[in-house]
């Protein structure tokens, strides 16, 4: 990499001798260059694609907010003298004995729900323009495993303040691996640590989310952005612009990633964003009772679940999968079926690059099918995920015919069609003709 | 097409927006809006309640007494006022009775008060704590429409006085259970009322301390980003100028 | 010329906005940095702490733990109180120059002078000094009279040595004299650590 660009060349200052001592020993310009200033992104990026950028942004937020929560925080599942458990306590002292605290832990937490709005953001604009398709399929997979990582680390994470959600949210979840045939329930076991949530698995969690987890993150980060600048970003038109470049080799229809991008395009996005992210830190920081649910504001109890329980709102789709099979089939029971569910509605996406047959990438050239049934996928999933919030027996439209649940089951067969089904219907879709080069008014 | 999938997905976002998620413990019970003070004198009134009233059997244990000072009582005040016989002005607003004696008495030990609030909401707390009445099946005599078959006896009765549930004939046709003044206590209706608000506020002020201040600050840190958004994409502009 | 103007408006804009950015970064870090500051607990811990001293009989010391660290108060006798001017010649800073203590403890006993609970009178017995050495933060212990040395204190780390003021013997690793802390009598027997306001204005002078 670093042979493409020629060395820093000192102009005789003081400061410039010590660049070019510097570039002559760490590929400072070439870094530079190959990933910001040289690297060249089509110019016809739209609102799609601030989303990338602001996830780097809350990515930050949270390592910086969660490396000063654990200066305060312990993990300490046992009760104190007053008889509230020590983690309990630990995040109200953060809140009201540490200096700026409240700023600090509302941030992690806002930024914890933040993350997941601009994933799925990112996420959806993959989808509308084909970002997945060849040659980016190892971008969307390692974007997938950052989705998990996210999910790993969220839900990890959720079980520090050690409240009622919080514990008996952990509780359910763990009891997942007891669907699993012959180990499983002795895999619960092993994963908590103990015979229920307790103390050590309080412990072990807050372990894997301030380092394991973020490691794994932060890697996959630098490796998802190095298969990008590896092949080019895609764009709204789903061209390739490294089709026609200029005599110097520059895409016609580039423009470099710095200043166009980052000052240019992504810094008033980002100040936008952080409009509303810090209207939500400084005015509503409970986020209407979903980014901190009111139950975990009651001290985790062992003795007694609360009346409703129900995962944070970014899990709440997945967990409408796993609720929707009741039914035993093939001899496997309803519960190992909705644990397939569960990870299967994760894991599937993973497959989206070969699945997809559409001759193009671009929801611009597509054709109704695609269309229509993106709608629909759209809307089951995020009735998916209201469902996934409301009590089990809840009736979407207040009538006794079409229960919720009936609904949720609906969807969830609707969600995997929608993926298995699309090696034959994105191939027979009509398209429209694709221009040679990118759109740009 | 693509701006009809948009056009949906706003519309969702927004039910979603405004869709309260449930508060368990409010589920099916009409709650009283709670009208909620922030003024000092009130909450001051509210901390003297909550001292004289709660802080016997429940705990606060997560509040410093000097937090107080937040709410405009000095460290003076607050000594000889509000503190039980040797604690300090930096200690935790414990409560002295044991969490054993405490279960044997009323069957669970009283929850720490500190973000209750939080917890059930301050029109949940408005209502339970104006919603007691005397039931002579509960072993303490007293029940609450907003929690049936509460363990806790009514604390402010000599305030309040007794309430009995009455069942009436509403004026649609429904049996409908409205709470009857039987006899009166040291308050009117109104000052009771008010009473509570008073506590009820303080509660929510305990229940997030730097609420107000975080609300003070966030104006003029929206000001500045709203400010630096045009600064920014006056830049980008004139970035983009030169390409065509 | 076109060119030239726009270019212009750029820096401009490129100096506000990198302005308006610092302003912005500095302001977000300052929640960040005050956060490791000590906490509403650890000021509480830290008060002023109150102690008996009632039962305390001359030559004994007792120590008082305020803000983690230990305090020495130690009820000297005569003897101790006039090897202070012998020690003096031998001494680092015999007249405390260096700002180690409140004004009032200013003086050759290192002391506020206070109504002995025995006799009635003033006096300056109570030693009253943070015990952790001056040097690298260990505490000295106590190394009584035996020979020339009238007693005192000897930090196990790097052997400095103190006399019963708290006064660092000269060529001592420590620098200066034991810290004294803010204090006052509250009564003939009880003493108040760590708050000296609005204590008698006698020995201030």
């Amino acid at each position: 990499m670093a042979s493409i660009y020629p060395k820093y060349q000192s102009d005789g200052s003081r400061l410039g001798g010590l660049m070019e001592w510097f570039d002559a020993r760490f590929p400072l310009t070439s870094l530079w260059k190959a990933h910001l200033s040289e690297y060249y992104a089509p110019k016809n990026f739209n609102f799609w694609y601030f989303f990338g950028s602001i996830a780097l942004v809350v990515l930050i937020i949270q390592v910086v907010s969660g490396i000063f929560l654990t200066m305060n925080y312990k993990p300490d599942g046992n009760l104190n003298a007053a008889g509230i458990p020590g983690a309990f306590a630990a995040v109200e002292y953060i809140m009201r004995d540490v200096w700026g605290g409240w700023f600090i832990r509302n941030m992690h937490s806002t930024g914890a729900s933040a993350f997941f709005i601009v994933v799925y953001l990112h996420m959806f604009r993959g989808m509308l323009y084909g970002s997945y398709r060849k040659p980016r399929e190892l971008i969307w997979i390692f974007g997938v495993l950052i989705f998990l990582c996210l999910m790993a680390e969220a839900f990890m994470g959720y079980l520090l303040p050690w409240g009622q959600m919080s514990y008996w949210g952990a509780q359910v979840i763990l009891n997942l691996f007891s669907a699993i045939p012959v180990v499983g329930p002795d895999l619960s076991v092993f994963a908590r640590g103990d015979f229920v949530v307790s103390d050590t698995t309080l412990n072990r969690f807050f372990a894997f989310h301030v380092i394991a987890v973020p490691l794994a993150l932060i890697g996959l980060v630098v490796a998802h952005v190095l298969a990008l600048h590896e092949v080019g970003s895609n764009n709204p038109d789903g061209v390739e612009i490294k089709k026609f470049k200029d005599e110097k080799g520059i895409p016609l229809d580039g423009v470099p990633f710095h200043p166009y991008y980052t000052i240019g395009h992504d810094l008033p996005a980002i100040s936008i964003f952080m409009f509303f992210f810090f209207a939500v830190v400084f005015f509503w920081p409970e986020g209407g009772g979903y980014f901190l649910e009111a139950n975990n504001f009651l001290p985790a109890d062992p003795m007694k679940t609360p009346n409703h329980i129900a995962p944070v709102w970014y899990f709440t789709p997945f967990y409408s999968m796993l609720r929707a099979m009741v039914w035993n089939f093939f001899w496997i029971p309803a519960k190992l079926w909705g644990v397939i569910a569960m990870g299967g509605g994760v894991v599937i996406l993973a497959f989206l690059p070969w699945l997809d047959r559409s001759p193009v990438k671009s929801i611009r050239y597509r054709g109704p099918i695609f269309k229509n049934l993106l709608t629909v996928f759209v809307i089951g999933f995020l009735i998916l995920g209201y469902l996934g919030a409301q009590v089990p027996e809840y009736c979407f439209f207040d009538q006794a015919w079409l229960p919720g649940a009936v609904i949720a089951q609906i969807f969830t067969f609707y969600y995997f069609l929608f993926f298995l089904t699309m090696p034959y219907w994105s191939k027979i879709d009509k398209c429209k003709p694709v221009p040679e080069r990118v759109t740009f008014k | 097409m693509k701006t009809r999938v948009i056009k949906l997905l706003k519309r969702l976002a927004i039910v979603a927006l405004f869709t309260p998620a449930l508060v368990a413990a409010s589920e099916g019970i009409h709650l009283d809006k709670a009208p909620l003070s922030t003024e000092q004198a009130n909450l001051q009134h509210g901390a003297k309640l909550f001292v004289n009233y709660c802080l016997n059997c429940h705990g606060a244990s997560l509040v410093r007494y000097n937090q107080l000072q937040r709410i405009g009582l000095d460290e003076k005040t607050i000594t000889e006022n509000l503190l039980f016989t040797g604690d300090k002005v930096g200690d935790m607003m414990t409560v002295a009775m044991k969490r054993e004696d405490a279960e044997a008495w009323f069957g669970t030990a009283p929850p720490d008060l500190s973000v209750i609030s939080r917890a059930k909401g301050a029109d949940y707390l408005y209502t339970y704590l104006r919603g007691f009445y005397k039931d002579e099946n509960r072993p303490t005599g007293w029940n609450n429409v907003a929690f049936p078959n509460v363990g806790m006896p009514h604390a402010l009765w000599n305030l309040q006085g007794e309430q009995t549930l009455v069942e009436k004939t509403g004026e649609n046709g429904h049996q409908e259970a409205t709470l009857v003044l039987s006899k009166p206590g040291q308050l009117s209706k109104d000052e009771y009322d008010q009473n509570v608000a008073d506590l009820v506020s303080f509660l929510e002020w305990m229940g997030d301390p730097s609420a107000e201040t975080r609300k003070k600050i966030g104006i003029f840190v929206l000001i500045f980003i709203a400010g630096f958004y045009v600064l920014a994409h006056a830049l980008g502009k004139n970035y983009w100028k030169d390409i065509h | 010329m076109s060119d030239q103007k726009m270019d212009s408006e750029r820096r401009n804009l490129i100096l506000a906005t990198t302005a308006a950015g610092s302003v912005a970064v500095v302001a977000a870090a300052v929640p960040f940095v005050g956060s490791l500051a000590p906490s509403e607990r650890a000021k509480a811990a830290g008060a002023p702490v109150e102690a008996d001293i009632g039962n305390l009989k001359a030559g004994e010391k007792m120590v008082v733990k305020w803000r983690g660290k230990p305090v020495w108060i130690l009820r000297r006798t005569k003897e101790m109180l006039a090897s202070l001017e012998t020690t003096k010649d031998s001494l680092a800073d015999p007249d405390s120059k260096e700002p180690q203590q409140p004004e009032y403890a200013r003086n050759t006993q290192r002391a506020r002078p206070n109504p002995n609970p025995d006799t009635g009178k003033d006096g300056d017995d109570y030693l009253v000094v943070i015990g952790i050495c001056t040097h690298l933060g260990c505490s000295p212990s106590d190394k009584s009279a035996e020979g020339n040395w009238h007693g005192g204190f000897l930090c196990p780390c790097h052997g400095s040595q103190f006399d019963l003021a708290g006064r660092v013997f000269k060529s001592q690793p420590a620098p200066t004299n034991l810290e004294v802390p803010p204090y006052k009598f509250l009564s003939p027997t009880r003493i108040l650590i760590g708050d000296d306001s609005g204590a008698g204005t006698s020995s201030e002078a």
